[in-house]
């Protein structure tokens, strides 16, 4: 145990966990939509490879590696190939700070949330890359859609942000969390006391966190029906896998964040046996919300998904973070 | 500005009806049959190519070889052969040929037939390699399903 928590090998296990946590989340949330998906149209889902589908992302990532890597002539072939890379490695980053127990953490960074939130950036600028290197149109027209997409929605995100920040006075993810000890009322989510917008902000966050991972009903990046598979068009066999890893590693990763801003993190909603598996309860209640809400709505156009943002979610938000402060002012400390 | 504003707790809760709805269906048992491990029961009225029936006394078909059928059919599928045997009555049907690749099953046949002899069978996943494999010849047909039975 004490060769453990040395420092060198202690970071080499939690980046082997994190790999693995992401690798095998990505695998088996694709499952796990499909099942879903399944599931709301009265549909029993993939059930063949193996017992009721369980050996489906076996074979889904077997067939992946089996294809072959093309790389079109014509292509800007560093960025191209790095672009998937890129999309994957701030996610993965980003889970190094989340706490996911009291002492479950790679690296219990005083600016965890700084951390989180200039790395889910990089997101953007990846996925614009691989539309701009791979020399096609509907890649290069879902590019520009990305980018306007996620600035738009990176800024009600951050304010969000900075509410919950100016509650919680920290920056460490953990610290954050253990703020939020007792029952389940001491949840940032529902300190209505600090900021009687609360319920507010977390609902705003959870749009913003659909939107920047491109998820349905606002994934304009990957627009089947007018894009082809937007950014990823040119992208075959494992390229292709990474991005749809990195998509699912960004719903973990927004999801663990929400989790632990919003929702207490490995804090237990009545006080007591606080613990990893109250993180996992409420991480995959999230995921499964986002799941349900993919299934649910249709996608939205794109004049409406800017307008969401600038008209009613920037507003909405700026409003919290005022109202939040003038509490903070005005609470007798 | 009112209206505008009253727009969003609305649509927020239209999104609410929506996941409510998602989230009925979830729970609501699987309507799909994984086809070729389970299969739907065939209605009754279900057309699929016509075949011959048997007499059930004697096994042999009921057809006289009236040709009703043949002169009955729109597409000009069917082809119809009979002969008068030693001691009977009768004719019956020595060759009843189906070319089902022209068939629409409009089952004119069918009513057109005065004995019953012909039926509408419950065959409908078909599959052949060539364009000959679907000249049925219902008379053959009717003799080896007698001798599966």
């Amino acid at each position: 145990m004490s060769l453990l928590t040395t420092e060198p090998i202690r970071l080499l296990v939690a980046l082997v966990a994190i790999l693995g946590f992401v690798g095998l989340n990505a695998a088996y949330l694709v499952l796990a939509e499909r099942k879903g998906a399944g599931r709301i149209q009265n549909r029993p889902g993939p059930n063949e490879a193996g017992y009721g589908g369980w050996l489906q992302p076996v074979a889904d990532v077997l067939k992946l590696f089996s294809k072959q890597l093309i790389v079109p002539p014509g292509t800007d072939t560093l960025l191209f190939r790095l672009a998937p890379l890129l999309v994957l490695c701030p996610a993965m980053v980003g889970l190094a700070v989340v706490p996911f127990g009291e002492t479950l953490v790679a690296r219990d960074l005083n600016v965890g949330l700084l951390l989180v939130f200039a790395l889910g950036s990089i997101n953007v600028l990846a996925i614009m890359l691989s539309g701009w290197s791979s020399r096609n149109k509907y890649a290069i027209i879902s590019a520009a859609r990305v980018v306007s997409q996620n600035v738009a929605y990176e800024i009600p995100m951050l304010l969000v942000a900075i509410t919950v920040l100016m509650v919680s006075g920290t920056m460490n993810l953990n610290e954050i969390v253990r703020q939020q000890a007792g029952w389940f009322w001491h949840w940032n989510v529902c300190r209505l006391d600090l900021n009687p917008l609360m319920p507010v902000t977390f609902v705003i966050y959870f749009i913003c966190m659909l939107a920047e991972t491109n998820r349905a009903p606002f994934d304009m990046a990957e627009a089947e029906s007018e894009l082809v598979a937007g950014a990823f068009t040119e992208y075959a066999g494992m390229g292709f896998g990474v991005f749809f890893m990195a998509e699912y590693a960004n719903i973990v990763l927004g999801c663990c964040v929400g989790v632990v801003l919003f929702l207490g993190g490995w804090q237990s909603p009545f006080g007591a046996w606080s613990g990893v598996g109250w993180f996992l309860v409420k991480l995959y209640a999230l995921i499964f919300t986002v799941i349900w809400v993919r299934w649910t709505f249709p996608r939205t156009q794109f004049y409406r998904l800017l307008n969401l943002s600038w008209k009613i979610l920037i507003p909405v938000s700026l409003a919290t973070l005022v109202l939040a402060s003038a509490v903070l002012k005005l609470r007798p400390s | 500005m009112k209206a505008s504003l009253l727009a969003i707790p609305r649509g927020f809760w239209s999104l609410l009806v929506g996941l409510r709805v998602t989230a009925t269906q979830f729970f609501k048992p699987v309507v799909t049959v994984p086809y070729p491990r389970a299969t739907l029961p065939i209605p009754p009225r279900f057309r699929g190519h016509i075949v011959l029936t048997a007499d059930p006394a004697t096994g042999r078909p009921l057809c006289t070889a009236c040709k009703l059928c043949e002169r009955a059919c729109p597409s000009d599928c069917i082809l119809v052969e009979g002969a008068r045997l030693e001691g009977e009555k009768k004719k019956s049907v020595t060759d009843y040929r189906l070319d089902f690749t022209r068939c629409s099953l409009c089952g004119a046949c069918v009513e057109a037939c005065p004995a019953d002899a012909i039926r509408f069978s419950k065959n409908y996943n078909l599959a052949g390699t060539s364009k000959e494999a679907y000249v049925f010849d219902l008379v053959a047909r009717l003799k080896a399903e007698k001798r599966n039975s």
